[in-house]
């Protein structure tokens, strides 16, 4: 379980968070929603690290990131696994080194541990023999799921996706959704999304937090979601007219 | 204010750089990647130039010098001197400072527009020492090397040119050269090359590291890459000397 408790950023005068308090739970897809500038992404990068928030604290499973040492934060972060909006793979190592690569650095295993597991990961992620091709060589769908196999190559306990569906096709960025649900139920971990994309949201989404303006303005599950009386969230709801029309409003 | 803000900023890079390495063998390996990119890959235009230096410099040197009375040895005498004590590293290091530098900051640049670097950080992986400290140090490893190279290239494409031109016989040019050279010149070139290593590979690293800004922002940061490292190399050129000899 990963709370926020009370999670500040400025950068100079221009406040980007205002003091935001959520509870994401294990074993569940938490998804962080809010239009482009609400703050999901400056949220999401306090919460892994990125950025040190001006105030306010993370909890992960009750370890305050503020007390912790370096050397725990650093613990910390190997239970973290990341998925960024641009898969974020090195350019200059294959799939399988990109996969390898957290464990090579921080287990001892020995290397035919090593790629049995990265061939677990890329087996899971349903990229399997793609190990020597270069990022530049498969599609930026199958990018973000070597991402997501070298999140979970090492035992993590928190996921993190950003934008996970950006630059996708639906059929693929479903594709993506479903992976994520999956791998959270198997391994039980607590996964959060940052996503202004409704489909994940009524897709995968187990609950949902709504930033605006650095605020959080609402929180609930996906099944609660259209019946809100906030008008804000509603403009992000049914700004498509697909929608509008879908659900007649 | 910008330049101290820039220069602590720096100083932080480098400090952070040298922190303890999660494993070493994968910076060992990192070295050597580097070690290839910037000295094996960068053999091919040192020796170009090294030759080309080696061979103009002897022609304009006859060109001024060849009157009856000045020994064609002198000939021999000032090329050496000029390829150790400034062609050779001052020349070489601004080339590097535009392949090597730019590569670099281009590279880091990229990894941080394309959020590579925070990959590593969010794994528990200090970039800085992973990404940063190979480089710096495979560069002051290998640039020396290739100053020493660019030094014997330039003395013996010299030589030839002089002796097939019919300036001056190989033997008078050798003779000349043996009797200039001093070991003290020779070591003074040497740390020439280490600090303008340090200069390109740090200079370079931090404009990269820092890049804002997607493709723009890595093409301005390979751009104050160069233009920075140039800058700094002729400016410790001036300083060393004043020092050093």
């Amino acid at each position: 379980m990963i709370e926020l408790k009370n999670l500040q950023k400025s950068f100079g005068d221009l406040s980007i968070l205002k003091g935001v308090d959520a509870v994401f739970e294990t074993g569940k897809v938490n998804m962080i929603i809010g239009a482009s500038g609400s703050g999901k992404t400056v949220t999401i990068k306090c919460m892994v690290g990125l950025i040190e928030p001006s105030a306010g604290d993370v909890l992960y499973d009750g370890r305050s990131v503020l007390e912790l040492g370096l050397r725990d934060k650093k613990k910390l972060r190997q239970e973290i696994g990341m998925l960024f909006q641009s898969a974020a793979l090195f350019d200059s190592m294959t799939v399988e080194e990109n996969v390898a690569f957290p464990l090579r650095m921080f287990t001892k295993q020995p290397e035919s541990e090593v790629l049995d597991r990265v061939n677990f990961c890329l087996k899971r992620v349903g990229l399997e023999n793609r190990n020597k091709l270069m990022p530049s060589e498969i599609s930026g769908g199958m990018q973000k799921r070597v991402g997501i196999a070298r999140a979970i190559s090492m035992d993590i306990k928190y996921l993190f996706c950003d934008e996970p569906n950006s630059g996708l096709d639906p059929k693929t960025a479903l594709k993506i959704d479903h992976l994520i649900e999956e791998i959270t139920d198997e391994f039980n971990i607590t996964t959060v999304v940052n996503t202004h994309d409704m489909n994940s949201v009524f897709e995968v989404g187990d609950k949902v937090v709504f930033l605006y303006n650095g605020k959080k303005l609402w929180e609930g599950t996906p099944d609660d979601i259209l019946n809100t009386e906030v008008e804000e969230l509603k403009d992000l709801i049914f700004a498509s007219r697909f929608i509008r029309r879908a659900y007649g409003v | 204010m910008g330049v101290f803000y820039h220069f602590g900023k720096y100083l932080i890079l480098l400090r952070n750089s040298i922190r303890r390495p999660e494993r070493t063998k994968m910076y060992v390996k990192r070295l050597f990647r580097e070690m290839n990119e910037v000295g094996v890959k960068s053999l091919g235009i040192v020796a170009l130039i090294a030759v080309f230096l080696g061979m103009v410099t002897t022609l304009q040197t006859a060109y001024q010098l060849i009157v009856a009375w000045i020994p064609v040895t002198v000939i021999g005498e000032i090329v050496t001197e000029t390829s150790i004590l400034e062609l050779s590293p001052t020349i070489t290091c601004l080339v590097l400072a535009g392949r090597v530098g730019s590569a670099m900051a281009s590279e880091l640049g990229t990894m941080r527009v394309k959020e590579q670097i925070d990959a590593l950080e969010v794994m528990g992986v200090n970039p800085a020492s992973y990404l940063v400290f190979p480089k710096i140090l495979a560069t002051v490893i290998v640039i020396p090397m290739l100053v020493v190279i660019a030094m014997a290239l330039m003395i013996s494409s010299g030589a030839f040119i002089g002796n097939n031109s019919g300036i001056v016989p190989i033997n008078d040019f050798l003779q000349g050269a043996q009797s200039i050279f001093k070991e003290k010149v020779f070591i003074f070139s040497l740390q020439k090359a280490y600090t303008y290593a340090f200069v390109i590979s740090s200079i370079s690293c931090y404009q990269g590291y820092y890049t804002q800004g997607g493709a723009t922002g890595v093409g301005k940061a390979s751009t104050r890459a160069v233009v920075w490292s140039c800058v700094i190399i002729l400016f410790a050129d001036y300083i060393l000397a004043q020092l050093l000899l």
